[in-house]
């Protein structure tokens, strides 16, 4: 080894150790997640939401082709007929069954962009962690419900 | 004789005591620090639930690790296994006793020296005993019986034998130079200049001898966690494996002290009291070990060796001859 090399490498750890002690005077990247709100984009994807009319009318008419372009085939769709007594949707048919299975969903919105009525939206709760497999099967009643993210949704 | 036990026998024995528990107490938080510091590097907090800024976070682990279940591999050396971390850990802590820590001050008319033992050897001592807690690491490796551990043990005495030479050449350099071996007189030399301005290249390769001294990165191979498993405490759990963490701390604390006391000035610094001074350069030593840490991958271990062999010893040598010539030529 000789001397020059040796001056060298001195001079490349002394580069090194300055990059770490930049860092060492910069804020934490760490966000004390159940303190502190985390930062999420307005296109983030978490766990469905299923919209409404204003008036309250489901807007999902159970088509079903959320559940056909679904590649991990998370999504089943019973569809059934609604009647003047039962009404559910503005139109003939409407979801008896709406169930998202998210052990396999992968999050990839081609339901989204396949929903004819929009019914379909994921939205920002990403907290879905569940005790159970069978909790992670989530119905109708559950998609329905508005999200309430722990999160900051920033400007796109 | 009486009223002179006090001087021999009682002061030595509250000092003894003092730094024993001062050293854990100091190994316990650097423990936090080390932590902290390596979380700051990476732009991290690092441990801050238990307590205010995780300040209990030692004690919870303390805890841990004494709570912990004592289990005994049935292959290994019973013996040894449970000798190993004491053996380690004793000579971290003796090596303190020579670090003087201030100037001395009177209490009751008695001078008390902040100092365990001021011998005439002083800087041959730590060595010594510092040589003595390889040891430790090296039968606790072969006494596991396992493959990991013993690779390690290897690694340690192959690490021992190349950064030792070095280190005692640095340090003979700076003898040359002080004239004595005696702690508070090489602490006394520095007063007007530390010597790190004197010995520059005698302070980098006792520097880089202490990181190999104690087995910190880059130079951590008796543990290297990703080839060796955490390699000579791979088989040890609980207040055993915390025991050879206190070693390695200590060590850290002893080697940094040194470097404070040794190139630095020790406890000589203006306005602030001596001790003060003492604990910020002994603090500063110990963030550069962290730095270090922070910044270095781990180097190959034959490349340590061929490091110390090849380029420390020749630098350390060429070092001391040309020390001697100058200190010859100044003093007639």
């Amino acid at each position: 080894m000789s001397i020059v090399s040796a001056v060298k490498g001195f001079y490349q750890i002394l580069k090194a150790m300055a990059v770490t002690l930049k860092y060492f005077f910069t804020k934490p990247l760490t966000v004390q997640y159940p303190k502190e709100k985390i930062r999420l984009y307005p296109r983030f994807r978490g766990r469905h939401e299923l919209q409404r009319r204003p008036e309250g009318l489901e807007l999902c008419v159970g088509c079903g082709l959320c559940a056909a372009i679904c590649p991990a085939r998370a999504i089943y769709v019973e569809a059934a007929e609604n009647t003047d007594e039962a009404r559910f949707s503005a139109t003939e048919r409407y979801a008896r069954v709406y169930e998202i299975n998210y052990t396999r969903c992968i999050f990839c919105g081609f339901c989204e962009e396949a929903c004819p009525t929009g019914a379909l939206k994921l939205g920002h709760e990403f907290a879905l962690a569940r005790a159970s497999r069978g909790e992670l099967v989530m119905g109708k009643e559950a998609l329905l419900q508005p999200a309430t993210p722990h999160a900051i949704i920033l400007e796109d | 004789m009486d009223g002179n036990w006090i001087d021999t026998l009682l002061i030595p024995a509250i000092k003894a005591i003092v730094v024993t528990l001062g050293l854990l107490a100091a190994f316990a938080y650097m423990t936090l620090a080390e932590r902290k510091l390596c979380a700051r590097f990476q732009l991290r907090y690092g441990p801050n639930q238990a307590g205010p800024f995780g300040i209990f976070q030692p004690i919870a682990d303390a805890l841990k690790a004494i709570f912990k279940e004592e289990v005994i591999p049935e292959h290994v050396d019973k013996w040894l296994y449970v000798l190993c971390p004491v053996l380690a850990m004793v000579p971290a802590i003796l090596a303190f006793a020579v670090i003087p820590i201030g100037r001395p001050i009177v209490i009751a008319g008695h001078t008390v020296t902040l100092q365990l033992a001021d011998i005439n050897v002083g800087l041959l001592y730590p060595m010594a005993v510092a040589g003595l807690g390889a040891y430790g690491i090296v039968l606790g490796g072969w006494s596991s019986n396992n493959n990991y551990s013993l690779l390690g043990a290897l690694r340690t005495t192959a690490q021992i034998i190349s950064y030792e030479l070095p280190m005692g050449l640095a340090l003979v350099s700076l003898v040359v130079v002080t004239g004595t071996l005696r702690m508070s007189g090489i602490v006394e030399y520095q007063a007007a200049l530390p010597l790190i301005v004197l010995q520059p290249i005698g302070f980098l390769i006792y520097f880089i001898c202490g990181l190999a001294e104690t087995n910190r990165s880059p130079f951590d191979f008796p543990e290297t966690e990703n080839e060796l498993i955490s390699g000579y405490n791979t088989e040890y759990g609980g207040i055993k494996f915390a025991l050879f963490f206190m070693a390695e701390y200590i060590n850290m604390i002893v080697v940094s002290a040194l470097t404070a006391t040794l190139f630095l000035g020790g406890w000589q610094g203006p306005i602030l009291p001596g001790w003060l001074w003492f604990f910020i350069k002994t603090a500063f030593m110990l963030f550069v070990f962290v730095w270090v840490r922070a910044s270095l991958p781990r180097a190959r271990y034959d490349k340590l060796m061929r490091f110390c062999w090849k380029f420390l010893t020749p630098l350390a040598l060429a070092n001391l001859l040309v020390t001697a010539v100058v200190v010859l030529i100044l003093r007639g």
